[in-house]
């Protein structure tokens, strides 16, 4: 048995609180008895036989979805959508859940006499995934089956011939999604739901759409009116999602939707500290804690992030869900919210998120400050069902060290992003008036998003929006120990240290505050009442 | 009474353009209302008439008279102001039927036209200084050669100069050379002779085979790679130049064998002699200024046109750049504001003609030493209150001088001189590219400097160090006679100069602000925030609307690679582990070899190692190509360089890529621009043959495919902007309206830095990966 999350109330004998900073990690001491750390639940036990209960899901389907070897039959064309690099967090051991499935899956197409089989990875408006970063998700085996032959395919949402509109929902929402998908027999997608916004309806209304299609739900107003979006319940992304989802499927668009759910096993053994609570800590862990600070110490910015970039983490599959659409996500949330709810009693003046290495958009690649944004105000800050964990008007501190850096493979509208738009105004509305279409039918940034690897023109202005919600919530950010220019650029306020930071939070939120430490990675939900 | 005698009386100046002629033309303009002026001028493109409008009227010396006119300046100058076409150099001073008639009509010449700079070749200075008086003297008694009577013959008033005394100790005497007991006998026509004979006799030396092939060597050293037609063409600047500096060193040499300070005061002396000898009837006075300097109160304190003998000096003080100046403290420095100069040369004019040639010093000497200790105290205790600010803002202080001989100072400078040349070779040497190229640049400046300030030691050292004293009886003579009224308008008398408040209220804040130099805390920072930096008044010019195209460079210039980088990468590729490694080592052992090549022909290098793709499969590398996209062109690219031409195409401008890179390398690059011109491989069936289609487009083939495209689609260029890294795209650059040096390399940033070119330093995206070397990934 697994231990659920936990609120420790800082005392003076609490030890000092690991507090993630990039490619690294501090131990911070916060003020006792005002203070309280939030920690995730521990990881679940993982399923004994993965393959084993894949089979099964695929067999004893969810809803009122027929067994999949039911929905299979010779002539017919399937394709198998499946998520792209940004899940899971850290990216998982080999090999991963995509690829056991999708194996699973093809076994049982094979067996029904299906030869047009397309594989789509459901990239919206993500990079292109290289050939290794497909290889480790889908396999070596699918791998070289598949795209020797061009059936391996990465969505591209601004090819005009490989795109179909579907319809316009009732709230006038255009769904568009990719045609050989939406002309399929049926879709199969294959989801690793890591948080509880993954999945359901969104995994082919997003994944598999256009910049057309999702300007309706990916914009200021629909994040603001997201509370959070991590809790599809109260989500304005979702709402929109599910209409359009429900629309594909009046339009006779089948879906087989097969999500996996992990546990939190976020780190490696010999990391296994970054997991752990501090005054649980052995002298081993102690020891690794220190030569690991030292030796990132010793190592240029760009070597501790290909150290860091290089980890797998150990997640381990703890349910699988096959079926209708609606059906899955419901036993799929269940599942994450298990692993992940964390009750917590009230909200707090400030909030401290320590910013990991790594967020869905920087994979193999730079946490460049709009990521460093959308990092902590955008996912972090969103992990609450409820309230936020910081009270209105109050002051949100990351520790991140920001750097001026950026992958001009990966994020090229990034780097104009930031030098043109961020540098006249930061607020969310005025950024979407301004500048939004220019970004999104950039002659060159589609060319670099169709033919690169880089992320769509109009992603930036997404991250920004995704801290749309935090940033009318917050009084105040503080980024600690971050380049200061680029923190003023981002509109925050640059503290050196965390003691800097707090003092500067009370000019806010007055003296004494309440402090919240939100001890994440391993990716928790606070569930405040 | 001054003005009562010049009622009604037609004034002609030569020199109108110069510093002092301008002060005289306005002079006459404001205070003489009864009398016309005429001018004669050397035309411009545009006419003299054009000239005189511009080079004279527009002069902030007539803002004065332009306000007090209220509206009316342009009626007064068509009504009193005549022009006439004209040349002192040329013999009957070029004049046609009209400038004739005009000259022949005016009362009085007032000849200033000079070359007043103190490093002016010989034979220019013999024509302009020594035959310039006599041309118009001759001129005038030509004209009234046929009419009646001597009686309407002109008063010609020459300027001179007080140094014509030489360089010697003592009171020198106003009265014509030839009267005063110690002056050089020195026959003028054989010094024209021999002058013009030793511009030919050099022009002839710098013909010889050794000086072409060394003229043609530093062009070469200077420009690098940057093809043959820009090669000859500065090889035969670099000859005309040195033509020049030959006949400079002559003069210099000949003026001091003979006892003057420099060319100008031998040829003013000369010229002085040869008027005397030569007017015939004519009526002559000669007026002879010292040092001339900013005005003390007309038409404004301060008022200065062009860049005066001292101020380079004090100049280079304030920047501590000068740490010395030789001079004799108790010398004096003999300094007339110009104000004071015209009113005398006005009061001539009114008192008209003597009997025989009369001449006047104007020259505060002997009336108000102005003591070299004193001058120097004074500017340094402005200096100290008004520091000059450096590149950080930060105050200059200012050395202390120590009155030393001048061999010393010069030594010194030479010495510096020296040093910053070696290391200027050695940075030049160095393979260095954008801010660091800079620091060569700056280097460079430096130096030059170091050498104006050496070239000030030596010119007017002469002048600091001299002893002689201007006597001054004859001017204040014709002072005394002056009424109340004109002393006070037209005052010429020296001892009314108070040299502290002259110097430290009107002379030095005059100078500061026309040499633009930046003082500590002077409204520097409302000045920022209102005016635009030069960088961004740069990048607006670039981008300005009626810009019409945009040339790029690509290597170096938007991406940090070149064809060696991408074949290595495509060639190992495919490569096999211990392949791939044997490949980095052989490459990495050419890499000298093929820089040098690349330096030395880039057409040649591109032609010679394109021969590796020989045989190399066209669809695998068009594949191989997109990946490397990717994974090489835009991990090395420059992203400001690549929203630049985003930014050109949002303006509405053309923009064409021109490389040497191969067409398939650059295919995924088409996208940003209207066309792109690159190499191109022939092909066998589906495979390279390792053979250029074309040329390579390099070099100054660069400039013909621009003008090319700019002629095809009807854009001037003037209108366009080049950006390019290397001295090898100068014809390119040139070419362009607007050229921009992208992360120049070191002789680059130099040219640029001298023609004022656009500078961008565009970064590889910050903290983006760094590949360590050009290969492709393992598959």
């Amino acid at each position: 048995m697994t231990r659920p999350g936990f609120v420790l109330e800082v005392d003076r004998s609490t030890p000092p609180i690991l507090t993630w900073h990039g490619e690294g990690f501090r131990l911070e001491s916060l003020p006792a008895g005002r203070s309280r750390v939030i920690y995730p639940p521990e990881p679940l036990e993982s399923l004994k036989d993965p393959d084993a209960t894949i089979r099964r899901a695929l067999e004893s389907p969810l809803g009122d979805s027929k067994p999949l070897r039911e929905l299979l039959f010779p002539g017919m064309r399937l394709t198998i959508a499946f998520d792209d690099i940004s899940l899971p967090l850290p990216p998982m051991r080999r090999p991963d859940n995509r690829q056991r499935v999708i194996e699973a899956v093809l076994d049982i197409a094979a067996a029904a006499g299906v030869d047009d089989v397309v594989l789509i990875c459901a990239l919206a408006l993500h990079r292109r995934m290289t050939e290794s970063e497909l290889r480790h998700a889908v396999g070596d085996r699918v791998y070289d089956s598949f795209a020797p032959i061009g059936r391996l395919l990465q969505h591209d949402a601004e090819d005009p011939a490989g795109l179909v509109h579907i319809g316009v929902t009732e709230h006038g929402e255009d769904v568009e999604i990719n045609r050989r998908a939406a002309e399929s027999d049926l879709i199969v997608y294959v989801n690793i739901n890591l948080v509880a916004m993954d999945g359901g309806h969104k995994s082919v209304a997003t994944g598999l759409a256009s910049y057309r299609s999702l300007r309706h739900h990916h914009n200021v107003r629909t994040m603001r009116h997201s509370r959070s979006f991590m809790d599809p319940e109260h989500s304005a992304l979702h709402s929109s999602n599910w209409r359009m989802g429900r629309l594909l499927a009046a339009s006779g668009v089948k879906i087989f939707q097969i999500e996996t759910t992990l546990n939190n096993d976020a780190f490696p053994p010999q990391m296994a500290f970054l997991q752990k609570r501090e005054w649980e800590w052995n002298p081993r862990d102690r020891a690794s804690y220190a030569a690991s600070t030292r030796g990132l110490s010793l190592l240029t910015p760009r070597l501790a992030r290909s150290l860091f970039q290089s980890i797998k983490a150990p997640h381990a599959m703890t349910s699988v869900q096959a079926g209708e659409v609606e059906a899955v996500h419901a036993e799929t949330t269940r599942m994450v919210h298990r692993q992940q709810l964390v009750e917590v009693q009230g909200q707090t003046d400030v909030a401290i998120f320590g910013l990991p290495h790594i967020c869905p958009y920087n994979v193999n690649s730079i946490m460049n400050p709009i990521l460093v944004m959308c990092m902590g105000l955008g996912y972090l800050f969103n992990l609450y069902r409820g309230r936020p964990i910081v009270r209105e008007g109050g002051v949100a501190i990351l520790s991140h060290p920001t750097p001026w850096a950026f992958h001009p493979v990966h994020h090229p509208s990034y780097i104009d992003f930031f030098e043109e738009v961020l540098s006249e105004t930061t607020d969310p509305v005025a950024i979407e008036n301004t500048y939004e279409e220019r970004y999104a039918t950039d002659e060159w940034y589609r060319h670099l998003y169709r033919t690169g690897h880089a992320y769509h023109g109009v992603h930036p202005f997404y991250m920004w929006y995704w801290g749309a919600h935090a940033l009318e919530h917050l009084g105040r950010v503080i980024i600690v120990g971050g380049d200061r220019k680029a923190v003023r650029r981002l509109g925050f306020s640059p503290a050196s240290t965390l003691a800097d930071a707090l003092e500067m939070a009370s000019d806010v939120v007055g003296d004494e505050p309440t402090i919240s430490h939100f001890h994440c990675p391993p990716i928790m939900i606070a569930d405040v009442k | 009474m001054l003005r009562e005698s010049l009622e009604g009386k037609r004034i002609a100046i030569t020199g109108a353009t110069g510093f002092l002629g301008t002060a005289l033309t306005e002079r006459l303009l404001r205070s003489v209302p009864g009398c016309e002026v005429a001018l004669l001028i050397r035309p411009g493109r545009r006419g003299a008439r054009d000239r005189a409008r511009r080079d004279v009227l527009r002069n902030s010396c007539f803002d004065r008279l332009r306000a007090e006119t209220d509206g009316g300046f342009d009626e007064l100058v068509s009504r009193r102001l005549h022009v006439m076409a004209g040349d002192v150099s040329v013999d009957g001073l070029g004049l046609d039927e009209d400038g004739k008639a005009l000259l022949a009509s005016c009362d009085v010449v007032i000849h200033s036209a000079a070359t007043v700079s103190f490093d002016s070749a010989l034979d220019s200075a013999v024509e302009i200084n020594l035959l310039g008086p006599t041309r118009v003297a001759r001129t005038l008694l030509d004209l009234h050669a046929g009419r009646s009577g001597a009686g309407r013959l002109p008063h010609l008033i020459s300027i001179s100069t007080a140094y014509v005394a030489g360089s010697r100790r003592g009171r020198a005497p106003e009265a014509a050379l030839s009267d005063t007991p110690w002056s050089t006998e020195l026959a003028w026509r054989p010094e024209v002779e021999a002058a013009r004979r030793a511009r030919s006799e050099q022009d002839a030396r710098s013909r010889e085979t050794k000086m072409l092939s060394e003229f043609a060597r530093r062009a070469r050293r200077e420009l690098g790679a940057a093809g043959t037609p820009l090669l000859s063409a500065r090889a035969e600047k670099l000859r005309e130049e040195w033509v020049q500096d030959q006949m400079v060193a002559l003069g210099k040499a000949r003026a001091r064998g003979l006892g003057w300070p420099d060319a100008y005061a031998y040829t003013k002396a000369l010229g002085e002699r040869a008027l005397l000898e030569e007017r015939g009837s004519l009526p002559l006075s000669i007026v002879r200024p010292s040092i001339i300097e900013a005005a003390l109160s007309e038409p404004r304190p301060g008022w200065i046109r062009g860049f005066r003998m001292a101020d380079p000096v004090i100049i280079s003080y304030a920047k501590g750049l000068l740490k010395e100046f030789p001079g004799v403290p108790e010398g004096v420095i003999d300094v007339i504001p110009v104000d004071l100069v015209v009113a005398c040369i006005v009061a001539v004019a009114a008192r008209g003609p003597l009997a025989v040639p009369d001449v006047l010093h104007c020259a505060s000497g002997s009336r108000n030493p102005l003591r070299y200790r004193q001058l120097v105290d004074l500017v340094r205790e402005w200096f100290q209150a008004n520091p000059v600010a450096d590149s950080s803002d930060q105050p200059i202080t200012v050395p202390e001088w120590s009155f030393p001989g001048r061999q010393r100072v010069a030594r010194q400078l030479e010495r510096a001189g020296r040093t910053l040349e070696s290391a200027e070779r050695a940075l030049q040497a160095l393979p260095l590219r954008g801010k660091r190229a800079e620091l060569s640049a700056r280097l460079e400046e430096r130096h030059a400097e170091v050498d104006r300030a050496l070239s000030y030691v030596e010119l007017y050292g002469a002048y600091t160090e001299t002893e002689a004293i201007f006597s001054v009886e004859r001017l204040i003579e014709l002072y005394e006679t002056l009424p109340e009224t004109d002393r006070r308008d037209f005052c010429f008398d020296p001892a009314v100069l108070e040299w502290r408040s002259y110097c430290q209220d009107v002379y030095l804040p005059s100078v500061v602000s026309h040499a633009r130099v930046r003082l500590v805390g002077a409204s520097h920072r409302s000045e920022r925030s209102a005016t635009l930096s030069r960088e961004e008044r740069g990048r607006r010019a670039v981008l300005s609307k009626s810009r019409q195209l945009a040339v790029f460079d690509l290597e170096n210039t938007l991406i940090a690679s070149n064809v060696v980088e991408s074949y290595s990468w495509l060639a190992t590729r495919h490569e096999s582990g211990t392949d791939r490694v044997r490949f980095v080592a052989r490459t990495l052992r050419e890499a000298p070899r093929l820089l040098a090549a690349d330096r030395a022909d880039r057409s040649d290098f591109l032609r010679h190692f394109y021969r590796r793709y020989e045989g190399a499969r066209l669809d695998q590398l068009q594949a191989d190509a997109w990946e490397m996209f990717s994974d090489l062109v835009i991990t090395k690219s420059f992203p400001a360089g690549i929203r630049r031409v985003r930014e050109h195409r949002q303006a509405g401008h053309k923009t064409l890529l021109i490389t040497g890179a191969l067409d398939v390398m650059v295919e995924p690059l088409r996208p940003l621009f209207d066309e792109i011109v690159c190499a191109r491989l022939t092909r066998n069936g589906s495979v390279l043959t390792g053979e250029l289609e074309d040329a390579p487009p390099t070099g100054e083939a660069r400039a013909l495919i621009m003008a090319d495209y700019a002629s095809a689609n009807g854009i001037d260029l003037a209108e366009a902007v080049a950006y390019a890294d290397s001295a090898s795209d100068l014809p390119m650059l040139e070419a362009a309206g607007h050229p921009v040096a992208v992360n120049p390399e070191t002789k680059l940033a130099a040219i640029a830095r001298r023609r004022g070119w656009h500078v961008e330093h565009w970064p590889r995206s910050p903290g983006g990966p760094r590949p360590l070397l050009p290969i492709g990934p393992l598959p």
